[in-house]
């Protein structure tokens, strides 16, 4: 087997459909193959870049999969307790209310842990933008179910599928703060289709741009794959999630404001 | 004023830049007086109620990972959900400022004063290696006094530093004076979150490290604090020492009870005094060491079940008698109390 040596070797022409950002750094991601982590990664240093915005952005990540978010993309950080990213974020945007303030987290720590933070920033409407990875699994600690976890799913703690009787549902979180007279954006992606991860950028752009604007909370949830917990391909993985997690977390906006049109970057 | 009113308003004229907080008695003044005062509209200082005590500590550990003069106060129960924001601070090295109004516990427990919490505030109270540098307030002058140089111990090591007073000295009118009102400060440390520049390299507040020969470099990192501090930083105050037999050791408003004691035993002839300490971590030990070869004995009156008698002891290690007084439940000793139990402990033996 060929030893892989560093990044540099992958750089070759025939690779580079796409313009590496310069806000993402070097360091390999540690993330598995086909997951949507580090594609959603990607278009964040992307949109921080085109809007111009990386001396003024202060990302908070999460505990979960993404926990070193803050080694791939070159701006500054702080890492937050297990679901508490959205009040480190309201703390750092009050204080600092002229500055871009976004979460990034995952299912575990924003719908299960985090909860109340996040039902309570988007109900006093911070100004801020609160990523959230969905992928139905606590992926770091192993593949343990998740608030998000679909009825009948397998997950190591959910070993015969997830009984709702004695589980639980699946906590669609992302209606839950839609109806909140705080959130100003609200609105579900994914990132495993080209035509999907343009879409997913939009979205974010947008929402950077509405913090500018001092709208309110953003909240775009991106219903993501686990290939390594769901012990799936990725190909099998993207699959399962159209034909399982699209039906009950449906693709779209669920409050989408209409005045603004959002301003593209030159560059695209 | 009240104790918790001087907390407030000696945080504005400190020049505080926010406070995050959540109501609970013995403190809820704290919040009352901020919101009413408004310092938004003045200093700029920002005030908000947070949805609990956990959200509230982490929206401290944003705003100090900011590098802003940021607080929280709370009572024991809430002070307990605060432990987990508090461990992370104290791991990713933040300045802040946390007051506890101590009540009477376990669980919901009372809400009279009591000194239960020493342990929790002095020892660590998360998890992890870690220590608070602690500030014990007698009077309601000190719990004004104390915000000032608790921010400024908390900037000088990069340490949360928890002012613990209790439920009596929260609640207590007293006369006191004000330091004249400080503007908030435009001094950002190199360190802190405030979005990257072009050409510094970007700042990450964490306490994370996979990497366990790394991890204990930091915690070697942690304890050279620590010592640092128990080298510069112990306060405590003195009465009636210079020639004392019997040796009181109490803070807080234990304290204030013992100054009383001291003039109640020697009006009958025996030669108590006081040692009060100031700051609980770093703890007093050398002092009470050195006093320790000249008394016959020591007593550590505190209003828990016995939690500083533990230092105590470790400080006097064997040279003489340690005992402990204390009361419990929200209970406060009177002088008269402790004088008749010094008295047994003298004839006990």
């Amino acid at each position: 087997m060929k030893e892989v040596t560093g990044i540099k070797e992958y750089i070759k022409p025939e690779n580079l459909a796409y313009r590496k950002s310069s806000l993402l750094t070097d360091d390999i991601m540690h993330y598995c193959p086909g997951c949507g982590h580090s594609t959603t990664h990607r278009i964040l240093a992307e949109v921080i870049e085109e809007e111009g915005i990386q001396h003024d952005t202060i990302g908070i990540s999460p505990v979960g999969c993404s926990v070193f978010l803050y080694n791939y993309i070159d701006i500054d950080w702080q890492e937050a307790a297990h679901g508490r990213a959205p009040a480190v974020a309201t703390g750092i945007k009050r204080l600092l209310p002229e500055k871009f303030v976004f979460t990034y987290q995952g299912d575990g720590d924003l719908a299960a842990i985090g909860t109340a933070e996040t039902i309570h920033s988007c109900n006093r409407g911070e100004n801020i933008l609160i990523i959230f990875i969905n992928n139905g699994i606590y992926g770091m600690t192993g593949g343990q179910m998740a608030p998000t976890t679909l009825p009948g799913m397998k997950s190591s703690t959910s070993p015969y599928g997830r009984d709702v009787a004695t589980m639980g549902n699946p906590l669609k979180i992302t209606d839950i703060v839609a109806t909140l007279p705080g959130t100003y954006y609200v609105t579900r992606h994914s990132v495993h289709t080209p035509a999907n991860v343009r879409k997913t950028k939009k979205a974010i752009r947008k929402a950077f741009q509405y913090q500018k604007l001092n709208r309110g909370t953003c909240f775009i949830e991106v219903v993501s794959n686990c290939p390594s917990g769901w012990k799936m391909t990725p190909v099998q993985a993207n699959r399962w999630m159209e034909e399982n997690m699209f039906p009950y977390y449906p693709l779209g906006d669920l409050k989408a404001p209409e005045e603004e049109k959002v301003q593209q970057p030159k560059t695209e | 004023m009240k104790g918790n009113e001087a907390v407030a308003e000696a945080a504005i004229r400190a020049g505080a830049d926010g406070y995050f907080g959540y109501p609970i008695t013995p403190q809820s003044e704290i919040i009352e007086y901020l919101m009413e005062a408004d310092p938004a509209k003045t200093t700029g200082m920002v005030v908000v109620q947070a949805e609990s005590e956990v959200a509230a500590i982490n929206m401290v550990y944003g705003g100090a990972g900011c590098g802003k003069k940021v607080m929280t106060t709370s009572s024991s129960p809430g002070i307990s959900l605060k432990q987990e924001g508090i461990t992370y601070i104290a791991g990713a090295e933040l300045p802040c400022l946390i007051v506890n109004v101590v009540r009477g516990g376990p669980g919901l427990g009372t809400i009279q004063p009591a000194q239960s919490d020493y342990f929790q505030a002095v020892k660590g109270g998360g998890h992890g290696d870690y220590h608070l540098i602690v500030l014990a307030p007698a009077s309601v002058q000190e719990m004004a006094d104390f915000v000032g140089l608790g921010f400024d111990l908390a900037f000088k090591y990069r340490n949360p530093v928890m002012i613990l007073s209790d439920g009596a000295i929260g609640q207590m009118m007293e006369k006191v004076w004000l330091d004249p009102p400080k503007k908030r400060s435009d001094n950002i440390p190199g360190w802190a979150t405030t979005g990257k520049p072009a050409g510094r390299k970007r700042n990450i507040i964490t306490s994370l490290e996979l990497d366990p020969f790394r991890q204990e470099v930091f915690n070697r990192k942690l304890v050279a604090k620590y010592n640092e501090i128990r080298e510069k930083e112990v306060r405590y105050e003195e009465y009636q020492c210079e020639d004392a037999e019997y040796l009181l050791v109490a803070y807080g408003t234990s304290a204030r009870v013992c100054q009383k004691t001291v003039q109640l035993a020697r009006e009958q002839g025996i030669k108590a005094g006081l040692l009060r300490p100031v700051t609980l971590f770093p703890f007093p030990s050398k002092r009470i060491s050195e006093l320790s070869t000249r008394v016959k004995m020591a007593l550590a009156v505190e209003m828990s079940a016995g939690q500083m008698v533990e230092d105590v002891m470790l400080a006097v290690n064997g040279k003489v008698p340690v005992h402990y007084y204390g009361r419990m439940g929200g209970m406060v000793p009177t002088p008269d109390e402790v004088v008749e139990n010094l008295k047994e402990r003298i004839i006990g033996g």
